[in-house]
């Protein structure tokens, strides 16, 4: 278990796990960033990375008791033949309180959860033309890692043997 | 991928700038760091100056200083003021293009292009000054991994 409760004095966030009753926000603030409505997804997810459970960290930033933001990542072990790294597969912020270190706080904390977990590289993968999540994940320090995601339309029948 | 001699030295003197905010530097003083020629390095300042990315500051002391925003401003930003950031399809035509080899080296040259694209966009001064001293205390090779 990995109970986590983090205030940054300077910027005044509180980055914590996420508790089943900030899921209504956290479907909301979604909503306002992507514009789809996905509750069903929201359940399955806190259901999968909440709760504290170890090595999945789905953690919610609180500005002045507001629900800022929320990010979630796990630790996978393997995968495409890559050691145990943390992956961050979800971060968002509300765009009313941007600017005020909210996404820093939660990299930040998500970034010692998995080095607590023992682990030495975070990964992340986002959309080339989401600019701006991808200049804060490089204003951090990350940078293009080794793998290189590939990807084919299905409907061109390619790959049929 | 290769930038033209201007856009990197445009490069150099936004980040030596940028990495001073309290100082002026002159011309004389960013051409010695880099190793170019004063003229070249004018006409690279004024282009900038232009574009409002740095600022003369005349009299005693005096020299250039950097006035814009460190956190918003990219290399795409400084990059396209020296020279054209374009898809390869949009680099006009070669002999082959027209082929079937030269469509399917289009898509390649294309996913290239998109990646650097986005790369140079999202790559803040803030960020390239960050990353400075990164190399600087770790070294350049560990930045290849």
């Amino acid at each position: 278990m990995t109970k986590i409760n983090k205030l940054n004095p300077e910027s005044g966030n509180l980055v914590r796990c996420a508790v089943v009753g900030d899921l209504p926000r956290i479907i909301e603030l979604d909503k306002q960033i992507s514009g789809l409505d996905k509750p069903d997804y929201w359940q399955e997810s806190f259901r999968r990375f909440g709760g504290a459970q170890d090595g999945r960290y789905f953690l919610v930033a609180e500005k002045d008791g507001q629900i800022a933001g929320f990010i979630v990542g796990e630790i996978r072990a393997w995968e495409f033949g890559s050691p145990p790294g943390g992956w961050v597969f979800s971060l968002t912020v509300d765009p009313d309180t941007r600017l005020g270190g909210i996404a820093t706080d939660m990299f930040n904390t998500i970034c010692d959860c998995f080095r607590k977990a023992g682990v030495d590289k975070v990964h992340t993968m986002t959309d080339r033309d989401n600019i701006t999540v991808m200049a804060f994940f490089r204003s951090q320090g990350m940078m293009a890692g080794r793998s290189i995601p590939l990807e084919m339309d299905l409907s061109d029948g390619e790959a049929s043997s | 991928m290769k930038l033209q001699r201007s856009s990197r030295l445009a490069l150099y003197s936004v980040l030596e700038l940028a990495a001073r905010p309290d100082e002026q530097l002159s011309a004389s003083e960013i051409a010695a760091k880099f190793d170019v020629s004063l003229n070249h390095l004018a006409k690279v300042l004024r282009d900038l100056g232009r574009a409002r990315m740095v600022e003369a500051v005349r009299g005693a002391g005096g020299g250039y200083r950097f006035c814009g925003n460190a956190r918003r401003t990219t290399l795409k930003n400084v990059v396209e003021i020296f020279e054209p950031i374009t898809l390869h399809d949009a680099q006009g035509y070669e002999p082959g293009d027209k082929t079937e080899f030269g469509a399917s080296l289009a898509v390649v040259l294309g996913e290239i292009d998109d990646i650097a694209l986005a790369t140079l966009d999202s790559i803040t001064l803030e960020t390239m000054l960050k990353l400075t001293d990164r190399v600087q205390r770790q070294g350049p090779s560990s930045q290849k991994k």
